[in-house]
């Protein structure tokens, strides 16, 4: 059972460089091939870039080792992100923090008790300024889907 | 190829796209991008144990693919919001077909910084399966 107590905590928070080669990787894997990202010299990350905040958290730090949650059921149920401006580019440092939001079960149609753990990570600039946030709604299942299941 | 503010109003479709047909490869080529090694995308013991038939795409990879695809018609650097809802899982061989439509509209009059802006709905579907990813982006438009 995952436990509910974790609401509302947050980690330590981390420091995240964006860097250019990572841009054009991720914007490569995502299978884009837009000059913006390839071939300018300090493009703005791509929308879901902020994904790549995991290279930066400390080991064993992430808020979500305190859930525990079974990578073996676990899906990722939804995800957004929000740029309060264009988003950022090239050479910014972020300062990076997660807090747990909301955790709730809810009965599956086919895949028992499935519980979700909203967790939301705000970006902030060098001046504090807060820049993107994210939210994630990860989802444990009772046990996993099949692949025709409809 | 950005879409023009002229040639846009609720209930324009945007044009479809199709990616794929997805590999293995793409998956663990995203994982090294993303930093998410979770075996279950690409090692078949590790899927199986989980009861999967196989190793199924990380859901972040096909939302990464919509965004490449709604960034490629309004500019990198007008998005402001991007959303996904996971369906259906994507696996090897799944070919994706991205659509959308302009859901609303905004001239910047009513916002009061100037800037024109426009809320999209967004899908991703499989192949001859349902829809991957339901999306809504919103993006500033010049």
């Amino acid at each position: 059972m995952i436990d509910k107590d974790a609401i509302g905590s947050t980690d330590d928070g981390y420091v995240m460089q964006v860097e250019l080669g990572k841009i054009r990787e991720f914007a490569r894997a995502t299978q884009s091939a837009n000059p913006a990202y390839l071939e300018t010299a300090n493009p703005v990350i791509p929308p879901t870039f902020l994904t790549t905040q995991q290279f930066w958290s400390t080991p064993g730090s992430g808020v979500f080792s305190k859930i525990k949650m079974d990578r073996r059921r676990l899906l990722h149920g939804a995800q957004e992100y929000i740029f309060h401006g264009p988003p950022p580019s090239a050479g910014t440092t972020l300062s990076v923090q997660t807090r747990i939001d909301d955790i709730y079960e809810k009965e599956g149609r086919r895949g028992g008790t499935m519980t979700f753990v909203v967790s939301v990570t705000e970006f902030r600039d060098a001046d504090g300024v807060l820049v993107a946030e994210a939210r994630s709604t990860a989802i444990e299942t009772g046990r996993a889907p099949e692949k025709d299941a409809s | 190829m950005n879409l023009k503010w002229e040639d846009l109003s609720v209930g324009t479709q945007l044009p479809e796209r199709e990616y794929g047909p997805l590999t293995i490869t793409d998956f663990v080529r995203y994982q090294g991008a993303s930093g998410d090694f979770n075996p279950i995308h690409h090692d078949d013991a590790f899927a199986k144990s989980a009861g999967f038939p196989e190793p199924f795409s990380v859901g972040m990879l096909q939302a990464g693919i919509l965004g490449s695809y709604v960034t490629d018609l309004f500019g990198a650097e007008n998005v402001r919001r991007f959303s996904v809802q996971f369906r259906e899982q994507v696996w090897a061989g799944d070919r994706l077909i991205c659509t959308g439509e302009v859901v609303a509209i905004r001239d910047g009059a009513d916002a009061g910084k100037g800037e024109r802006s426009i809320d999209l709905k967004l899908n991703v579907a499989r192949v001859g399966g349902g829809s991957a990813i339901k999306g809504e982006a919103t993006f500033v438009v010049a």
